[in-house]
């Protein structure tokens, strides 16, 4: 089943291309729909008892090296695969009269995409993680290059280069991986499940610690995609120039893949630099939240500054995993899910408006809550969600992540329970120039149409989605528990099963 | 059976805001009005009726507790959704519903000719709705989603009239002064899960925890904790936002900003009243801290000229004496204060809305007097709410301000030094009440001439003759032990039986000495008859004699009339670094320091790549040089490796 839903979508990308233009749109909308309810027999048949992989699937793909075509899904990853098949079809939607340009290679680069990210959240075997890795930064690129704003070259160069300068000391930690493999286990191999027996020497404070450097190599490549802290410039670069559905999928899925790949490599694969590292990592996680939401606070454009508030946002995700408790860790993969959908969601909106305006300029606006009421309803709710406010989803998470992050280390929770005033203040702040007041430049020019059916129906299930996660999170959370505390019970000596009678 | 009734009580205001927040552009107020205030009315149903249900029970199991759906459960933390009807908490439900539903029926005339009172009520009816959650909920994550849930109602009506930049400002101001307040309340919160292990109120409060006598961590949770009530409680240093808050329509600072919503961290305190008592330190800080709100506040009172802003003023001090009460360990006397000030401020705010209304949207004191003779109803409701916080002998104020008055002198907890606090402010208090009072109604009318004030509607004069016989008479709950042995038929204190168990004794608690008890109430009842007289001549006669006193102190005057810069302070120290540093972070880091740092590496390469290329120009001797190196480095290899 698992094949089907990964490789479906790159079937559509082929189908899509013999396709006459005006099928595209429909074609990809129903393929997409149809993708994410395949996708659903996962939360279906998902036995929530075990922290064993289910859904698994091995074919050998290159022998000679160990490595084989491995997947599957846990508790870990099962709501990643269902945000990535989510998120589609609602860009699919939101995009419909947006992008007008070349749309058959905008439908391919999208599926292509969907594959990629679903193929680095199921892969269990680490060179086919890092095929799917590198394989999700090619249509990226196109989308923000080609479709993109003004300055579209220079930041999908940008994100280019980043993402690759982490992911070339992945792949080294990589091969080295498979060498210690080699020596220890008698036969090289990449099953990340037999990576995770492996002893890997961790000689205290010397320099070319191996545990340590293989570590940071993976973490460094991580931390660029979350992005954390300091190496977080590409990402309002990105954001500001990719065109709506861009943004959507980079914050909604793609952000996630690092802070994944901290949770399914990183930390269960190297635990005594963990051990050694967490603090580092959190204190760059809690600079990311106050940072983030410092630089957002004074941003004059409305995308740049939801850019910077997911900065700070994966900034708790980070705090969240190192926390390496039951409540951080689990509140770090239900941030995951919220930031796709709450921060998703706010792309979104604010391609409504600039595709009514065509300016983002916090200061060109003002009193738009006369002109477009239920679009203001909408916006408020949203991000509402994004401040944590109980009853809507970011609250469920942020309340673990802090606690979490408090009991593990009561400085840092103190520090990071900043985050909380900053993260209103800076929202806050925009709802009111944006929405309040006398009505502004474009609001007083433009003849503002309040949401479309079309725009209403996208908007209307992301709420319910944020209602849902927020009011009844058990639906979610019992999905996750088992795998979670089987992480933080066995981070020394993490290992992973194969659920019996697969 | 319980389980239905309080299924109803939260879910028809619930079901309101929802009905009128889909009809939201409707401007049928009536419509509207007659929707929000049914769902408000039957919650109140349904609370006398558990009330009932309560009185009917064994003092010892005098509660219902239940729990409808588990909302989180993760490693050993479990929140189910619950909820804790006992005797404290009904106290708060009846007041909430009860003066709500007033209050309800008041919007109806008041929003009459406003644009979207759909919206409004939809508002309204959601504030009550969270405002159950806070009171009902049985662990402190459940009213956690009342707390900020009621701070969101509170954003969205002060800034209601949003297309006015200060009214939305207010509301923004607001928001993230309580967020201040609520991060200090998730911390108190993790603590007490660290010593606890739980959230639930009942857990926490038998958890056998030891004194603190020290600044130990129970002191430091109890303080987070505090920080969270000095947010939503308009306290020192978080109640800069409540006097912006009188931006919303009136109704809603009677209900939100008087009567409920700034009482909740009075509540939380009383809710977990048997952990608070055990550090003597934290209760310190609350008592004093809410002794100096209540000096500070009456003061600025004395010399605003906007009526709101002056009852606004009022409600911080006010909320200062209940601080105070709890720190000396007078919980019940909390309580009882919260329940008399929801009656003699939520009418007050009322009237005064009625004056503004007459007055068309008109809120300075200067521009009105002799109202008495235009608004008779208004005018004799608001005699009683005035004689009420002025502490009037047998009046509802009386019994609740002289009873925190009287433990914070005999409780081992109190001073004379807080006693002293709190006489002072009496005294101010029935001066600023009184000015009001006088400039407002009495004396020379100084109303424009194209103003032609009038009564209002029976829709609105109906909640205030109902709020006036409640101040008058709400006292008659908590009559202290010294008065009622003189009384005939010797009524108890009612509230004190009533509540029991659930409030901690105060340790070392002697007995009450009568005659001190007397002496220190009428004391007070001269001091506030002697500054009402005072302000009275002052503000009818003496004008010219107030003008010299002005003239004299001009530098005090100047600091109070402003409100002693805090709002200044706090722009120039606090909020204007932050953006300050905020965009040099921006600029100097983020641009001109790490993207510096990748231009840097990424042209590294770029240069490298360059080198790279040079040993590829093509040309063949090069390359024969670098075979013959080639051959030369792996021949030595060979030779001497």
């Amino acid at each position: 089943m698992i094949s089907l839903v990964l490789f479906f979508p790159l079937a559509i990308a082929l189908i899509l291309a013999f396709l006459p233009k005006y099928w595209v749109r429909p074609v990809a909308l129903f393929a997409s729909i149809l993708e994410f309810l395949f996708s659903l027999h996962f939360v279906y048949h998902f036995d929530k008892s075990t922290s064993a992989l289910q859904f698994v699937e091995q074919v050998a793909w290159i022998p000679q090296f160990g490595i084989s075509y491995f997947v599957g899904i846990d508790g870990i990853s099962i709501w990643l695969v269902i945000l990535s098949t989510f998120i589609l079809p609602i860009i699919i939607l939101a995009s419909w009269t947006s992008i007008d340009d070349k749309i058959k290679t905008f439908h391919i680069s999208l599926f292509v995409l969907l594959t990629a990210m679903l193929g680095s959240f199921v892969a269990m075997d680490a060179v086919l993680f890092y095929t799917f890795w590198e394989l999700s930064l090619i249509p990226m690129y196109l989308i923000v290059g080609v479709w993109g704003g003004p300055r579209r070259i220079y930041a999908s160069i940008k994100f280019f280069i980043y993402t690759m300068f982490g992911s070339v000391f992945m792949l080294l930690a990589l091969i080295s991986l498979m060498f210690m493999a080699e020596q220890q286990l008698g036969q090289m191999t990449s099953n990340l499940l037999s990576l995770y027996q492996l002893n890997i020497p961790y000689i205290e404070g010397a320099w070319g610690n191996p545990q340590a450097l293989m570590f940071l190599a993976f973490a460094l490549a991580f931390a660029i995609k979350v992005p954390m802290f300091p190496v977080h410039t590409w990402l309002p670069d990105a954001h500001t120039e990719a065109p709506t559905p861009g943004s959507v999928i980079l914050a909604g899925v793609m952000l996630k893949m690092g802070t994944y790949g901290f949770l399914r490599f990183a930390i269960p694969l190297f635990p005594e630099a963990v051990n050694e590292f967490t603090w580092f990592f959190m204190f760059l996680g809690v600079v990311g939240i106050i940072y983030g939401a410092l630089v957002a606070m004074v941003q004059p454009d409305i995308k740049k500054l939801v850019a910077y508030s997911s900065v700070s946002h994966m900034g708790y995700v980070v705090i969240g995993m190192f926390a390496l408790n039951a409540y951080g860790v689990t509140g770090s993969i239900y941030q995951m899910l919220n930031h796709g959908i709450s921060t998703g969601a706010l792309f979104i909106l604010v391609g409504m408006i600039y595709d009514r305006t065509h300016t983002r300029k916090i200061a060109d606006y003002g009193g738009l809550a006369k002109a477009m009421p239920i679009f203001t309803i909408a916006f408020i709710i949203i991000t509402m969600s994004s401040i944590a406010v109980p009853g809507t989803n970011g609250f469920i998470g942020e309340f673990l992540i802090l606690m979490g992050t408090f009991l593990s280390d009561k400085a840092m929770g103190v520090a990071a329970v900043v985050g909380v005033v900053l993260g209103a203040a800076y929202m806050l702040w925009m709802v009111k120039k944006v929405f309040f007041g006398e009505a502004g430049k474009v609001v007083k020019e433009t003849k503002l149409e309040d949401l479309n059916t079309r725009e209403l129906g996208i908007v209307t299930i992301l709420i319910i989605m944020v209602f849902w996660m927020g009011i009844y999170p058990k639906f979610f959370l019992d999905y996750t528990q088992v795998s979670v505390d089987h992480l933080v019970e066995n981070i020394s000596s993490y290992s992973l099963e194969v659920k019996v009678g697969e | 059976m319980e389980k239905i009734w309080i299924a109803i009580l939260l879910l028809s205001p619930l079901l309101g805001a929802m009905i009128n927040g889909f009809r939201f552009r409707s401007q049928n107020y009536r419509l509207a009005g007659s929707i929000a205030t049914i769902c408000v009315g039957i919650s109140f149903f349904a609370s006398v009726a558990l009330f009932s249900k309560l009185l009917g029970m064994p003092v010892e199991s005098r509660f219902f507790n239940v729990s409808f759906f588990d909302w989180i459960q993760v490693g050993s933390l479990s929140v189910p959704m619950a909820f804790l009807v006992d005797p404290i908490s009904i106290v708060m439900m009846l007041i909430i519903t009860g003066v709500g539903s007033l209050i309800h029926l008041f919007s109806i005339g008041y929003m009459s000719h406003d644009e979207r009172p759909a919206k409004y009520f939809s508002y309204l009816n959601f504030f009550i709705f969270n405002m159950l959650l806070l009171v009902m909920g049985e662990n402190l994550l459940i009213m956690f989603i009342g707390w900020e849930g009621v701070g969101l109602c509170s954003y969205l009506l002060i800034g209601f009239w949003f297309t006015d930049k200060e009214k939305a400002a207010a509301g923004m101001k607001a928001f993230i002064t309580n967020r201040i307040g609520d991060a200090g309340l998730l911390l108190g919160i993790f603590l007490l899960f660290l010593m606890v292990g739980s959230l639930s109120f009942s857990d926490i409060n038998s958890a056998g925890l030891s004194e603190d006598t020290g600044w130990g961590m129970l002191t430091l949770a109890l303080l987070a904790l505090f920080v969270g009530a000095t947010g939503k409680s308009a306290q020192i240093p978080l109640y800069v936002w409540l006097p912006d808050a009188m931006a919303g329509p009136t109704p809603v600072s009677a209900l939100i900003h008087a009567a409920t919503m700034v009482t909740a961290g009075i509540y939380m305190i009383v809710r977990l009243n048997p952990i608070f008592i055990l550090s003597p330190n934290a209760m310190f800080v609350i008592a004093l801290v809410g002794a100096l709100t209540a000096f500070f506040a009456a003061s600025m009172g004395i010399l605003q000229w906007d009526i709101k802003k002056i009852l606004a003023y009022s409600t911080v001090s006010q909320l200062g004496y209940m601080f105070l009460a709890l720190g000396v360990g007078a919980f019940t006397a909390g309580i009882f204060h919260v329940m008399t000030h929801a009656f003699f401020k939520a009418l007050m705010f009322l009237g005064s809305g009625s004056v503004i209304h007459a007055m068309h949207e008109e809120q300075d004191i200067r521009k009105m007097g002799g109202l008495k003779k235009y608004m008779p109803i208004t005018h004799w409701t608001f005699v009683m709410g005035w004689l009420a916080i002025i502490g009037t002998p047998f009046l509802s104020g009386f019994f609740s301000k002289d009873e925190i008055l009287w433990m914070s002198v005999h409780s081992p907890r109190g001073s004379w030094l807080l006693w002293l606090i709190g006489f002072i402010t009496a005294g101010m208090t029935a001066f600023y009440m009184t000015r009001l009072m006088t400039l407002t109604f009495w004396g020379k009318s100084r109303v424009p001439k194209d103003v032609h004030p009038h009564e209002s509607p029976i829709s609105m004069t109906l909640p205030l003759i109902v709020l006036a016989v409640l101040s008058v008479f709400g006292g008659w709950l908590g009559v202290p032990h010294g008065v009622s042995s003189l009384l005939p038929g010797h009524i108890p204190h009612l509230l004190e039986v009533w509540f029991g168990d659930l409030i901690a004794p105060i340790p070392g608690l002697g007995k009450a000495n009568y005659a001190l008890e007397y002496s220190l109430m009428a004391m007070s009842v001269l001091l506030a008859a002697g500054s009402a007289f005072a302000a009275y001549k002052l503000y009818t006669e003496k004008e010219s004699l107030l003008a010299a006193w002005v003239q004299k102190a001009k530098g005090l005057h100047n600091l109070v009339a402003n409100k002693y810069f805090v709002d200044e302070f706090y722009h120039a120290r606090i909020i204007r670094p932050c953006v300050e540093m905020s965009k040099a972070l921006w600029e100097f880091v983020d641009v001109g320091f790490i993207d510096k740092i990748t231009y840097i590496v990424s042209n590294a390469f770029q240069d490298l790549a360059k080198a790279v290329r040079m040993t590829q120009n093509g040309n063949l001797q090069r390359y024969a040089l670098y075979i013959l190196a080639g051959l030369f480095v792996s021949l030595s290899f060979v030779v001497w490796g």
